[in-house]
């Protein structure tokens, strides 16, 4: 287990590796110019001290020596800028453009993945993958090591500096240090199990929240007002107390750090005097050993923060890279054919199909439908209706079994084709954001706007386009809310029938929009219909009862199938059914 | 931020002594290139050891002072920031509570949540700040210079006009940088939306093969966003080299003319390293500053957003009302001549409706989507106020009831089947708290809902996720209504509650209303004709406006609009068989 999260790790920082790889270059260009702006802050106090040392007491002063000093002071100075510049933009630029690669890949990859992957995780996750993960990985792992990269050489150059003045000043740093390192330690382990119990209360608080606020009209429909209001102080009461301690502890690290410094300036300050006195110092030097003092404890406070922040970025990369890395649908065969004008014909033959291999859904199922047929499927809620759908569109490919369309096998056709050859039309009504004019288009974006009007005309959708304010070029907002649901509907049959071909997918509404509109669809469906191969997830007994033939679904299974007289004689699932609709209750 | 400042009420020591601790604690580092001055210019030139040893324990001194000062001072800020946040929580859970359903409709319900969770630990986040750093940069940078003119005045200019420069520079690159993030964030949204509209349309986007030009949009989309991304860098990256610039230049000045001035006896070798010293202090509070300002600012809108909530005034109130005595003989419900608007809306959403329902009855509600069906069936719980006319119940407006006292006589079953995490038995007892099994039981039985409870492990007592996500929309629905049916309320209401329910399932459902609870007034919303056929009255809504009252039989020979719906639904001949 621990093994595998392992060689997990190494894989995702191969991965990493092999994402910055572009970037080589400025990568060890802004390590360079890090590397240069460190050891010049480091030089600049040893420069100070030199002219610190030239200012003795009244008429000690040495101009002739002080100025060019001043003057290299100035020229160390302008450099470290302009490293320091250099280097974030370096660094901002790799980070930006591997991020903007990272997304680029993982949206490429999103239009490659099967359905089967997408129809099984939450939307909402793959997005935060995309945007937050992807982020998060730029900030953590480009900005963190450049920050531990500078962290360790300052600590090392600083070292050296002073080891190389006063060997004794340096070691009595050095064991000091341990301090620095314990404090931050223990501060970092109570904080982590304080934030570990506010995270806890703060999650029970946003459920709690989320259920009795995003709920507030079944809470006062219920006067639950009170019990809720009990509930909530003591998750609140919780929240104070373990939030008021992490947070406490967390911000002592800056006092602690600061006091671990000051501790080091003032060993710094006394050892260094009695230097100075034995003459193994100037107080130049002294003075710049009190400003390495004074910075010296920051890197470690920087590291420890970053190594957390390194691991949590690793572990975002790692989520995305999952997403990169999942197999894509099996691609179309290189001999596969184009398909244009099909005959209508659709053969189903000895069909197997299931989402997951223990469950077995379609077990050889044979369907034969000619020119022109209607196939009504129908089924109680969440029986898998649309499971035919995927088949047919070849958004999931069969287990075992053929479907053949114009006698081709669809597996031998390019799925691009294929799917020109079918019109759907889902109940969920998918636009995108855009005018209404794109929306018509999508399936044909150089259509003429005579083209679209007939398109909506034929779908009775254009009278009440041309009743908004901005008509055809009315913006589809994500929210949708200047368009009803029975529009959206139209606008979606309208799409449809601009490029209508020889067969149909239809997904009848179940909740009703309202009866006019409603109307509207039917009367549209009926049109687009007209001498075409359908295929019809019905809730619609008028519908059913027209279909050249029913297919009954029940838990994903296929248990019945024929006309609508034959199969109320079977008397089976179908007519039990149809009747419980006619089921008759008396008041008793 | 102001306006919620009373929410530290009870805390007044803790925001009051944080700060001074932090104050206490910025002078003790202050001192800090005093003492050093000393060390140098007295301990070292006159040789004087014990003196640099005490000089060193004061230092050391100082610094365990430091650290107890500020110790003190998070711990204050801590506690006074998490009172603060617990009192501002409670309250405002408390006010969303007595808000009525036109201020819920108009704050909209996820702009709360977010409200009462994130932004309160945001204001929170920003009070503690503000109590632990906000007094603590300006004063150092304050003290700093203030001590560069007690060391001399006219070296100290120099640190006169550094600061503000330094200030401006500071104040010039966020100026710069922060809009040019918002920009960057609006286009992380407009990416994620992208991503969005890709994973929901996935089946459309394929079946028309569009996934080139969805690759083609994200991408623009993500190159807008690295565009702005990299510009906002660009001008943050000028920060720190600009200022260190700043800083080190002031430096080299400071130490041309300290040479002149020690050279003439004005100062000492000690002062002009202190004076060193205090630049470097000066820039690494501003520094630090800058970042805090960016936290705050986050604080205080969020503090604005918490404080939009709690300045909503409830517009309804029952204060007063005592509880009322049914009228004998009177209808169970009574609706005379109602006119109602939703809040901001210029059109009314019900007009000129009428009707009564008497006990035991049960009442059809029918119309398209948007007709006014849930506004109807609002009005009976008083969950909005009408413009116009007078819901009585028992023969008693609706007003002069106190809403407990109203609301307990309802079982309401709304229209998303929401669940709550905890028990089934829990969720069962959210109308009658002391509801016993058998209660519990009897109603399961009614919805239907028995089964689904055998089937669980642990039975009543089986465990229900957030939103009662462990169950099926069906096996929701037939939960929520029996969550309406226990303890026996006087009416009934089904807004569309049974669309989940097989054809099968709700004919059963409503066999077993009819039967098993007798006396009650049900009202029934549906979309569907077969659930509301044979209703003892059926209300046909068409935009907001009562199209026909009666049974099927006689609104399918006087309703048109009636007639419009059921032949929607089932074929002629079903109409008429029916």
């Amino acid at each position: 287990m621990n093994r595998n999260a392992k060689d997990k790790r190494k894989e995702t920082l191969l991965q990493v590796i092999h994402l910055i790889r572009p970037y080589r270059g400025q990568f060890i260009l802004s390590l360079f110019l890090a590397a240069v702006t460190v050891a010049l802050t480091l030089y600049a106090p040893v420069l100070i001290g030199d002219g610190v040392d030239l200012i003795v007491a009244p008429g000690k002063v040495d101009f002739n020596g002080l100025i060019p000093i001043l003057w290299k002071i100035g020229v160390v100075v302008a450099l470290t800028g302009l490293s320091q510049w250099l280097m974030n933009l370096v660094h901002n630029r790799i980070t930006f453009n591997v991020v903007n690669d990272m997304r680029t890949q993982a949206f490429a990859k999103l239009q490659e993945l099967p359905l089967s992957f997408t129809d099984s995780h939450q939307n909402g996750d793959i997005i935060s993958r995309i945007t937050t993960d992807t982020d998060q990985f730029s900030d953590g792992l480009i900005m963190g090591f450049a920050q531990l990269f500078t962290g360790v050489i300052t600590i090392l150059g600083t070292l050296g500096f002073m080891v190389s003045v006063n060997f004794k000043i340096a070691l009595a740093v050095v064991l000091i240090t341990p301090l620095s390192l314990f404090v931050s330690a223990f501060i970092t382990k109570r904080t982590y199990y304080m934030f570990g119990k506010q995270s806890e209360a703060r999650g029970d608080m946003t459920s709690l929240v989320e259920e009795m606020v995003g709920n507030a009209k079944v809470v006062k429909a219920f006067g639950y007002e009170d019990d809720a209001e009990q509930r909530m102080a003591v998750i609140n009461e919780r929240l104070r107390q373990y939030g008021q301690k992490a947070v406490f502890f967390s911000s002592l690290t800056n006092p602690c750090t600061r006091f671990v410094n000051s501790m080091v300036y003032a060993v710094v300050g006394i050892a260094g005097a009695f230097a100075v006195l034995a003459g193994g110092l100037s107080v130049g030097q002294l003075s710049c050993f009190l400003t390495y003092a004074n910075q010296y404890t920051k890197p470690f406070n920087e590291i420890s923060g970053v190594v957390a922040e390194l691991q949590n970025a690793l572990a975002s990369a790692q989520r995305v890279f999952d997403l990169i890395t999942q197999p894509a649908q099996t691609p179309d065969k290189p001999d596969a054919k184009v398909l244009t004008d099909p005959d209508g014909t659709v053969k189903l033959s000895h069909v197997y199909f299931s989402y997951t291999p223990e469950k077995p859904l379609i077990e050889d199922f044979n369907l034969s439908v000619s020119q022109g047929q209607r196939i009504a499927i129908v089924g109680p809620t969440g029986c898998g209706k649309t499971t035919l759908i995927n088949l047919l569109m070849r958004f999931y490919d069969t287990n075992q079994g053929e479907i053949l369309i114009s006698g081709i096998p669809i597996r031998n056709i390019t799925r691009q084709s294929l799917r020109r050859q079918f019109g759907m039309v889902l109940q969920d009504t998918w636009l995108k954001t855009g005018t209404i004019r794109e929306n018509i288009s999508y399936g044909k974006p150089d259509a003429s706007t005579d083209e679209i009007i007939a398109a909506a005309k034929a779908a009775y959708a254009d009278g009440f386009i041309r009743r908004l304010p901005q008509g055809y070029d009315t913006m589809i907002s994500q929210e949708g809310d200047n368009i009803s649901q029975g529009q959206k509907q139209l606008l979606c049959i309208a799409r449809a029938m601009l490029c209508l071909p020889q067969m149909l997918i239809l997904d009848e509404a179940t909740s009703s929009i309202d009866t006019r509109t409603e109307l509207r669809v039917q009367q549209a469906f009926t049109k687009m219909m007209q001498g075409r191969t359908c295929f019809i997830v019905a809730h619609r007994l008028s519908t059913i009862k027209e279909a050249d033939k029913i297919l009954v679904m029940k838990d994903g299974h296929i248990i019945e199938q024929g006309r609508h007289e034959e199969l109320l004689a079977e008397n089976g699932f179908y007519s039990r059914l149809y009747n419980s609709q006619f089921a008759q209750v008396k008041r008793s | 931020m102001r306006k919620l400042l009373p929410y530290l009420k009870g805390y007044e020591k803790e925001s009051i002594l944080g700060p001074l601790f932090k104050l206490l604690e910025a002078c003790l580092e202050l001192i800090v290139p005093i003492i050093m001055a000393a060390i140098i210019d007295t301990g070292i030139q006159s040789r004087n050891i014990s003196y640099i040893l005490s000089m060193g324990g004061i230092l050391v001194l100082l610094g365990i002072l430091g650290l107890c000062a500020s110790v003190t001072a998070q711990y204050y800020a801590a506690k006074a920031a998490f009172g603060f946040g617990t009192a501002l929580r409670r309250d405002m859970f408390a006010h969303i509570n007595r808000l009525s359903f036109s201020e819920l409709d108009h704050a909209g319900l996820s702009s709360l949540i977010t409200r009462i969770t994130v932004d309160i630990n945001q204001a929170q986040a920003g009070v503690n700040l503000a109590l632990r750093l906000f007094l603590r940069s300006p004063f150092i940078v304050i003290g700093a210079l203030i001590m560069a003119f007690t060391i001399h005045v006219q070296i100290a200019c120099i640190f006169a006009i550094t600061v503000p420069v330094l200030g401006l520079v500071i104040y010039l690159v966020m100026g710069t940088s922060i809009p040019i993030y918002k920009k960057a964030q609006k286009k992380l949204e407009n990416v994620s939306l992208i991503t969005r509209e890709n994973l929901t349309g996935i089946r459309v986007i394929r079946a028309f093969s569009r996934q080139h030009e969805e690759q083609e949009r994200f991408q623009g989309a993500n190159r807008e966003l690295k565009k702005l991304q990299i510009l906002a860098g660009k001008v943050s990256a000028l920060m720190n080299p600009l200022t260190y610039v700043l800083v080190n230049a002031a430096i080299i000045l400071v130490m041309w003319q300290g040479a002149s001035v020690v050279n003439q006896g004005g100062i000492t070798q000690g002062e002009v390293i202190a004076l060193v010293n205090y630049m470097t202090q000066i820039l690494l509070a501003l520094i630090a500053f800058a970042q805090l300002i960016v936290t705050f600012t986050r604080g205080t809108a969020s503090a604005a957003r918490v404080n939009e909530i709690m300045e909503l005034t409830p517009s309804m109130t029952d204060q007063g009302n005592q509880p009322q005595n049914p009228v004998p003989g009177a209808p169970k419900v009574e609706m005379k001549d109602i006119d109602f608007f939703y809040q901001g809306s210029p059109e009314p959403a019900l007009q000129n409706i009428s009707f009564t329902a008497m006990p035991g009855e049960t009442i059809g509600v029918i119309g398209g989507t948007g007709s006014g069906k849930t506004s109807l069936i609002s009005l009976i719980p008083r969950f909005y106020d009408i413009a116009k006319g007078v819901v009585l119940i028992d023969g008693r407006d609706v007003r002069d009831y106190p809403l407990s006292q109203l609301r307990g006589k309802l079982g309401i079953v709304p229209q998303s089947a929401v669940l709550f995490r905890g028990t089934i038995r829990e969720n069962m007892q959210w109308r009658k708290k002391d509801a016993t099994d058998e209660e519990i039981y009897r109603a399961l039985e009614i919805a239907q809902a028995k089964e689904i409870i055998d089937s669980k492990e642990g039975g009543l007592n089986a465990w229900v996720a957030q939103g009662g996500k462990n169950f099926s929309g069906g096996q929701r629905q037939r939960l929520t209504i029996a969550r309406a049916l226990v303890g026996n309320p006087e009416i009934l209401i089904l807004d569309d509650s049974a669309s989940a329910l097989d054809f099968a399932t709700d004919a059963k459902l409503r066999q077993a209303i009819a039967e098993k609870t007798s006396g009650i007034t049900v009202f029934m919303v549906s979309q569907r004709v077969f659930s509301i056929r044979n209703a003892d009255r059926i209300l046909v809504l068409d935009d907001g406006k009562l199209a026909g009252i009666g049974t099927h039989d006689q609104l399918l020979q006087t309703c048109p609009v009636y007639r419009e719906i059921c032949l929607s639904q089932l074929s002629e001949e079903e109409v008429k068989q029916a």
